[in-house]
């Protein structure tokens, strides 16, 4: 994400702005030339792509846990490298970079007529995800579950695990990578120092809690976390519900509620909200089904299971 | 018989300091069923797995239909036409039941749609269940699935390690017979097998592994009337 968010701000920035002094105040830009909105997006997702196949190489012969620890490693490294201070003319260093193009202003192509940002990132993300679904539906995602399920199996079927254990970490870096723009333009600004490990948990986070192995579930996951930690909880800091003499409501104590929601929530659901179920409308209907044969088997005491 | 279609040479494995197949030469020609018995831990599953790609030799030469395939990787060797029916079945649980044989025809770019035909005429059951997960079939299902999803990969030889592990005799008697029925087809097949009286029964050769060697071999039936083996695996 952090390569993505830097990628899509250095190369939309316009020109003139990075020649000027209130970007890159301490340093002078190496990057002088700018690129439009959608090619700077997309290359933020392909540089993300492609320091993962390097990344992949080494951490990819690690497994389950140890495979998690690398990249973190990684993450941190990416991070740190950022902020030095002989990379300052392309990163600015610790500073801040911002004037790209934000979620506020950007039009349809060639027009002049501007896109809602929410309606925006609705649609990217859909895309995003139609593209997602289309692949795991293929018979490459096939072999992805497959290797999933049971990696010597996938082996003895002649899938190479190698090749596409790499080919899944650069796919889904190349999203992070445009989700990384995506915060960018929602933040107007980047600075190498939000990318921190925290970070890398909620998203984790969300992935649990929505269900491992679950698309709709990641995106029910996301609503619920960003909707619980930035609005519904809200009340809870607010100083002036409090009641005489009992002091609990202060900034802060919705994190306290939101991280016993969060426990209750991996105690009772231990694969998360939707487990590896989709959420369709075959499914819905069989909810309401399931029911009722429930219900009849009962009565009739003969079960199909 | 007719033509060797795999010959064994010398072959020898390692997993780190202990050698776990000291030399086994053998050779399987084409059409038949050849069995491997021998105690846990004889090497039996190694040198299958050697054979198959999971493993690298560390001596000896695998020749299959005269190209040699020694220490070539997993996915060469299922597309030169061998597969592996692991230990244990294996099947992809998470996956249904019609998955896990498109998963076994992974490497083929041509139509499959008349292999999927052709296992579900194997196993009858299989077709009942088609979108049932994998997870969901009892043992000799799961067993079955296994069988069928390598034979998707249209190989002309199947190796199955253990195939009657954890079944039921009956269910062990019906896959027996449909090892029969897809050898009857023209898959060479190479078994191990601790059960040694039903592999021999329905071998056409044998070999007995004792700690990493081949120590005695003859067709099928020679080996159940022998002796040692009578003494050592058959239990009488």
């Amino acid at each position: 994400m952090l390569l993505g968010a830097y990628t899509y701000a250095i190369l939309n920035m316009p020109t003139e702005l990075k020649l000027g002094t209130s970007v890159y105040k301490y340093y002078e830009c190496a990057v002088r030339f700018d690129l439009g909105f959608l090619p700077s997006l997309l290359l933020a997702g392909v540089v993300a792509a492609v320091f993962a196949a390097l990344i992949g190489i080494p951490v990819l012969r690690l497994k389950s846990d140890y495979l998690a620890i690398a990249t973190l490693g990684f993450a941190e490294i990416i991070r740190a490298v950022f902020q030095w201070e002989t990379l300052g003319p392309i990163t600015n260093g610790a500073n801040i970079l911002s004037g790209f193009t934000d979620l506020n202003h950007i039009y349809l192509p060639f027009t002049k007529i501007l896109i809602p940002p929410t309606f925006f990132v609705m649609l990217l993300s859909g895309l995003c995800i139609a593209v997602i679904l289309l692949l795991i539906n293929s018979s490459f995602g096939r072999a992805f579950k497959a290797i999933r399920d049971d990696e010597i199996a996938a082996e003895a079927m002649g899938i190479n695990l190698f090749k596409h254990k790499e080919m899944s970490f650069v796919i889904s870096s190349f999203f992070a990578g445009i989700s990384g723009a995506l915060l960018a333009m929602y933040q107007f600004t980047v600075k190498a120092a939000t990318f921190k490990t925290a970070m890398t948990y909620e998203i984790l986070l969300i992935v649990v809690i929505g269900g491992i192995g679950s698309i709709s579930g990641s995106c029910i996951g996301s609503f619920l976390f960003i909707a619980c930690n930035e609005w519904w909880l809200r009340f809870l800091d607010e100083s002036s519900n409090n009641i005489a003499g009992l002091n609990i409501f202060r900034s802060g104590f919705r994190k306290v509620v939101f991280s016993v929601i969060i426990m209750v929530i991996v105690l009772f659901f231990r694969k998360g909200i939707m487990g590896d179920k989709e959420l369709t409308v075959k499914n819905v209907r069989q909810l309401f089904a399931g029911r009722k044969k429930a219900k009849k088997v009962s009565e009739g005491g003969e079960s199909h299971e | 018989m007719s033509d060797t279609l795999l010959h064994i040479e010398n072959l020898q494995v390692r997993y780190g300091g202990i050698e776990a197949v000291k030399g086994v030469s053998f050779d399987v020609h084409e059409g038949e069923i050849v069995t491997l018995i021998g105690a846990n831990g004889a090497g039996k599953s190694s040198t299958l797995r050697s054979i198959a790609g999971l493993e690298k030799p560390s001596a000896g030469k695998i020749i299959f239909r005269g190209d040699d395939l020694t220490g070539r990787d997993a996915t060469s060797i299922v597309k030169k036409g061998i597969t592996l029916v692991p230990e244990g079945r294996r099947i992809f649980a998470d996956l249904t039941v019609l998955e896990n044989l498109k998963v076994g025809a992974y490497l083929r770019n041509d139509d499959i749609s008349e292999d999927i035909q052709w296992v579900y005429d194997l196993f009858p059951r299989l077709k009942e269940r088609s979108w049932q997960l994998g997870g969901t079939l009892s043992g000799g299902e799961q067993q079955m699935l296994a069988v069928g999803r390598a034979l998707m990969s249209r190989p002309k030889l199947m190796m199955m390690d253990e195939p009657s592990l954890g079944l039921a005799p009956l269910i062990v008697k019906d896959i027996f017979t449909i090892i029969k029925e897809i050898n009857r087809q023209g898959v060479t097949i190479l078994l191990i097998e601790q059960n040694a009286n039903m592999a021999l029964k329905t071998a056409d050769a044998g070999y007995v592994m004792e700690t990493g060697r081949i120590t005695l071999s003859g067709t099928g039936e020679e080996l159940l009337t022998n002796e040692g083996v009578k003494a050592a695996y058959l239990g009488s």
